[in-house]
């Protein structure tokens, strides 16, 4: 049940993609989101839309699997949508359809639904293509300099990296103290949320508990292999930014100045809506 | 030279009276196999800990390789001792750092500042003494107990120590993983002369140590051979302890009028044993 869970959705593959730097993912990320925030029109969304097509392409990830990450949030998406159709503010010369739905507020709202799903799809390209070692270890070069101003950033990653490696052991765990409180007798499926949510304690308990005493043995697990902190430690694994990476954010540099244009020259473009 | 000298050491937890171990005095030599044996709460991993410096005994001294523990309280020394006395712990899903297998044997190497190109070395020779090169990119959390502890030997190996505790290593795995643990340590011992400590309740592993020392209530019972360690009922019972499973069948064959004599250990002795009987016949 809970064990069968892997934290992201990490997709193996050799594409392209998945071979980049995670620092170069993780900035291109960046860009992508900006670009998609500053787009103020379909063109520039289809910029977007197409930078997305590419990065699929080259990823070889199945596009259903992107799409499960929208599946996700289609609640979220829904709920824009409807409120950004009711509260859609009608200028002269819009057509009414009933009540306060206009033509005009239903294009905008896709135009905001859109907005997001570009979002989130782009995002689990990221996800997909890159495995949470690794994006830790990107984040962690791209936070560097931050250690200047005393920032942990060290610290942070292995936290971060912690977390992970322990993920699948405390979901086995949950898995095992819900199986031994159910032969108990305890119920955690009927009732209402309230008492659905009280059924968890002796399930929590038990994990925090369990949590503790892990983190205690993995502490002199730690000391015993010499660990002291970042002060002298070395790094073994170093990442590579190639030309590839550097032509990857050239491809997303356009991608911004795209958009940019799409908006400045909005009055030469036919106009949709 | 002796690997480990424990003199007079006792050891205290905070806040409770009664010592743990109990001027504790006993030595271990070097490139040699020991067992440590004892029911729980007889201060078996406590006295790992001290070999290790991650506790520092109240009185007496430990001294690993000729450095005293006492006296390398912080710094350089302390590293020097964690590093030449490696230790792998009980439970196979606590000593992972990291997600992949390569991450995490680097730790070690990392942490005291070794340079890339050595630790290349380092990982090689690690994944390779263990047999674990197939799961270098392998995520631990799919490994089996056994190849995980043969993971947490490899991160410990990589620090390229004299010697490896194992406290208790073997307990959390099912009989398959347990082979694979001890043939991997007994490749260590044998092959690369390194000193190894295996503290554990399984008298099966203690058959073909060179040495045993049986703790009691925090103070040394017993040191000598295995074999004379199970010569002695009394002391075993004493102990806690049990005989191992072939010496078992071997005392019942001798009461039931099957006479395999004394002495017997493990399963190829008494095997060779009764052959030899059913020849004479």
């Amino acid at each position: 049940m809970l064990s069968d869970m892997t934290f992201g959705q990490y997709y193996p593959s050799e594409s392209p993609v998945h071979r980049m730097d995670p620092r170069a993912k993780l900035l291109l990320l960046i860009v992508y989101i900006v670009a998609v925030f500053l787009a103020k029109n379909f063109y520039g969304l289809a910029v977007c839309l197409i930078f997305l097509l590419l990065a699929i392409a080259f990823s070889r990830v199945p596009v259903r699997s992107v799409l499960k990450s929208v599946k996700g949030i289609v609640i979220l998406i829904l709920f824009t949508f409807v409120l950004n159709v009711l509260f859609y503010t009608p200028k002269e010369g819009d057509v009414v359809l009933f009540w306060r739905v206009t033509v005009q507020g239903l294009v905008s709202a896709s135009f905001f639904a859109l907005r997001i799903i570009f979002l989130v799809m782009g995002s689990s390209v990221l996800t997909l293509t890159t495995t949470p070692v690794s994006l830790t270890d990107g984040l962690e070069s791209l936070l560097a300099p931050l250690a200047l101003i005393r920032f942990p950033v060290h610290d942070l990653a292995l936290i971060m990296s912690i977390a992970l490696r322990m993920i699948p052991t405390l979901a086995e765990e949950t898995d095992r103290i819900i199986r031994a409180q159910k032969a108990r007798g305890a119920d955690f499926e009927s009732g209402n949320l309230v008492s659905r949510a009280k059924a968890l304690v002796p399930v929590l308990v038990p994990l925090l508990v369990s949590a503790f005493r892990r983190a205690n043995e993995l502490g002199d697990a730690m000391d015993a292999r010499c660990y002291a902190g970042s002060s002298k430690r070395t790094k073994y694994k170093k990442l590579k930014f190639s030309y590839r990476d550097l032509l990857a954010l050239l491809v997303t540099g356009a991608l911004l100045a795209g958009v940019i244009l799409c908006n400045v020259y909005a009055y030469l473009l036919p106009v949709l809506y | 030279m002796n690997a480990i000298e424990f003199t007079n050491a006792t050891y205290r937890y905070p806040g409770d009276d009664a010592p743990v171990l109990n001027s504790l005095s006993f030595s271990i030599r070097q490139g040699s196999f020991s067992v440590v044996l004892g029911r729980n709460g007889s201060g078996k991993s406590t006295a790992a800990k001290l070999i290790n410096a991650l506790i520092l005994p109240n009185e007496g001294n430990v001294v690993v390789l000729g450095k005293d523990t006492v006296r390398a309280a912080d710094g350089d020394l302390l590293f020097e001792i964690r590093k030449s006395a490696g230790m792998v712990f009980q439970n196979p899903d606590n000593q992972q750092i990291a997600s992949i297998v390569e991450d995490d044997v680097v730790f070690g190497p990392e942490n005291v500042g070794m340079p890339r190109e050595e630790i290349a070395e380092r990982i090689a020779f690690a994944l390779e003494a263990t047999g674990t090169e197939q799961f270098r990119h392998a995520q631990v959390s799919r490994l089996s107990g056994g190849q995980k502890q043969r993971v947490a030997i490899a991160g410990v190996l990589a620090l390229r120590p004299e010697i490896v505790i194992l406290d208790e290593s073997t307990s959390m795995l099912d009989p398959k993983g347990r082979r694979e643990v001890l043939d991997v340590i007994r490749k260590l011992q044998k092959e690369h002369g390194i000193t190894v400590i295996d503290i554990t309740h399984y008298m099966d592993e203690a058959t073909d140590a060179d040495e045993a020392f049986v703790l009691r209530n925090g103070e040394l019972a017993f040191a000598g051979t295995p074999k004379e360690l199970f010569a002695r009922t009394d002391l075993l019972r004493a102990c806690g302890l049990e005989l191992p499973r072939a010496a078992e069948l071997a005392k019942k064959l001798n009461e039931n009028g099957v006479p395999v004599g004394d002495g017997i250990l493990t399963t190829e002795e008494l095997t060779e044993k009764l052959c030899e009987l059913l020849q004479t016949d």
